[in-house]
């Protein structure tokens, strides 16, 4: 065997020549892939700051235009009549919650009983359902509004009861809603592992018990996690409500009446020509934020919990 | 259920292990028999035309390589493939019930066959002594005394007693893999079953708890039926009375029983060609 060139100094033999080239070559391209790499990643840090900017704008400029009007009266007094200063919207924040509840009662229950019937059927029907459950999602919510109006509250419409009401809004919210629940509910259940519902079955207990115990308890975080988000999606809804629940000056708590929610006082108060009403408006868009913020990270903390008392 | 942790599989003259050929079980006298089973997912026949006897308060194990049936012959005996679309001809019966038949409800079936999984599966939301006694729980047991007594039982005879019984509020989840897997046999046995399947039950462990699970299947064989699917032919010559040995049929698709027979005979000379292969190593 020849000895080889010794040291660091210019190679002599043929080999030593292509590993020189070869090792000169990919120094350059190592410069060259550093150099793309930081404007790629300036790029990409450019795209983030875009997409977060208009959500950390809007909740500032919510913040800014909404804080100076909120203080307790605000939160628990009635409006004023027009041209009086002053008023609340406690009847806007109490008639949301009972319509939104309403809607999560009705839609809760259908929606999680749909998911079961998706994971366990697994076949034609099911596959239609899921496609169905799909469509209703992308359904513009003024769609369904206009057809609840319909329905519900038009001079003989099928279940009409003649007049606007708080729970035609539910009605229309839960249709809203019972997509989201749908999916969610059967995304949380189908995380829980096959075996563990064989782990059930193998032991001699029915199906329905193993559904109840096994399946959804341990599909427990992921359910309140998917419908706590869907009452947050509700919870802001507007046109459903413009055309149901319509609005209302007064407190109430009876959902068979015209009933306030915050969406409507946004709606209404924002669009008038006095700052006393786009006071209130920016107000209530600032509560309204604000508890949608509250379910959500309720729904992560409740999700986070559940799923630590399960480790 | 009395504890009897006997080290030895059986007091009575085992079969095969000592090198004397046994008889095949009678059909009367089988704990489980299968007639001609086999199983079909859709258009795959995955096994067929098994029939097979697990001789009571033996341990039988069925081995062979991947893909062969094994797993799916012995979920047929509990009704296992009810949910997962698997269609099962021939006749399985446990005992003198008739597991297929029209009015045979598979939640009977299962309370008299347990099972324990490749994987531990103890349940994730429950604590140690709500997965002991989860097959009573969830059969509408529930006095307290009877749960604790069944929880208390089932876990010595899962050898898990002594470990757990200072935490039995603990999280299933706290506990090692091993130990998982043996608190799933006591979840087993607290219905207090039969027939005890085994699917692979050791393959998600490492060697001190394998060890663990086989001296306790060698303790159970006592007291009850054992069907164990294992890809580990020196588990099955440690452990079991019987082996069935598995393989891919001509069509290299579908499984089929190539021989059954004591353990011992089975790994020293088998009958079929075919398994003399798989067992030294050539094939599988």
């Amino acid at each position: 065997m020849t000895a080889l060139a010794p040291g660091p100094g210019a190679p002599t033999d043929a080999i030593g020549v292509r590993r020189a080239f070869v090792r000169e070559r990919a120094r350059r391209s190592l410069v060259r892939r550093r150099l793309a790499s930081r404007a790629a990643l300036v790029v990409c840090a450019g795209a983030l700051a875009a997409s977060l900017a208009p959500l950390v704008g809007l909740v500032a400029y919510t913040v800014g235009r909404g804080w100076p009007v909120l203080d307790g009266a605000f939160l628990t007094h009635e409006p004023t009549p027009p041209g009086v200063p002053g008023g609340g919207i406690a009847n806007a924040i109490v008639g949301s919650v009972v319509i939104v509840a309403l809607g999560a009662a009705m839609a809760v229950p259908v929606g999680v009983a749909a998911a079961m019937f998706l994971l366990e059927r697994r076949g034609r029907i099911a596959t239609t359902l899921r496609f169905c459950a799909d469509v209703l999602t992308g359904v513009p919510s003024i769609a369904i509004g206009i057809v609840a109006y319909d329905l519900l509250i038009a001079p003989g419409g099928l279940l009409s009861l003649g007049h606007y009401s708080g729970l035609s809004g539910s009605v229309a919210l839960a249709v809203l809603m019972l997509p989201i629940v749908v999916r969610a509910s059967e995304a949380a259940m189908a995380a829980v592992p096959a075996e563990l519902r064989e782990a059930g079955l193998a032991l001699g207990v029915r199906r329905s018990r193993v559904m109840r115990s096994v399946v959804l308890r341990g599909a427990l975080a992921g359910l309140v996690t998917g419908n706590l988000l869907a009452v947050a999606r509700a919870v802001g809804e507007t046109a459903p409500l413009l055309f149901t629940a319509i609005g209302s000056q007064l407190f109430s708590l009876d959902p068979t009446q015209p009933m306030a929610a915050m969406p409507l006082v946004i709606y209404n108060d924002g669009t008038q020509p006095f700052p006393a009403a786009q006071q209130i408006a920016w107000g209530t868009a600032l509560v309204l934020l604000a508890l949608v913020l509250v379910l959500s990270v309720t729904a992560r903390a409740a999700a986070a919990r559940l799923n630590r008392r399960a480790r | 259920m009395t504890i009897d942790l006997d080290p030895t599989p059986s007091d009575a003259p085992i079969d095969g292990h000592d090198g004397t050929v046994v008889t095949a079980p009678t059909p009367g006298g089988a704990a489980v028999s299968l007639r001609d089973v086999s199983v079909t997912f859709g258009k795959h026949r995955v096994v067929r035309d098994v029939t097979l006897d697990l001789a009571p308060k033996r341990v039988t194990a069925l081995v062979g390589p991947s893909g062969c049936g094994k797993t799916t012959i012995l979920r047929t005996i509990n009704r296992l493939h009810d949910d997962t679309g698997g269609r099962v001809s021939g006749r399985v019966t446990v005992g003198d019930l008739d597991v297929y038949a029209r009015d045979t409800r598979p939640e009977l079936v299962r309370s008299r066959v347990g099972m324990v999984f490749q994987r531990p599966n103890p349940f994730p939301t429950m604590s140690i002594f709500d997965n002991a006694v989860a097959g009573l729980r969830l059969n509408g047991v529930r006095n307290k005394k009877v749960l604790r007594e069944a929880a208390e039982a089932a876990l010595h005879h899962a050898a898990l007693w002594d470990l757990v019984k200072d935490r039995l509020s603990a999280p299933a989840l706290k506990l090692s893999g091993g130990q998982q897997q043996r608190l799933c046999i006591a979840r087993a046995l607290a219905v207090e079953p039969e027939v005890l399947l085994m699917d692979e039950p050791c393959s998600a462990l490492d060697p001190i708890a394998t060890a663990k699970i086989e001296e306790l299947i060698t303790h159970l064989a006592s007291e009850v039926t054992i069907g164990l699917v294992t890809h580990n032919m020196f588990q099955a010559t440690r452990v079991s009375h019987v082996t069935a040995v598995f393989l891919l049929g001509e069509d290299r698709a579908t499984g089929e029983l190539v021989e059954v027979g004591p353990t011992a005979q089975i790994f020293d000379r088998p009958a079929d060609a075919r398994t003399l292969a798989y067992v030294s190593g050539q094939v599988g």
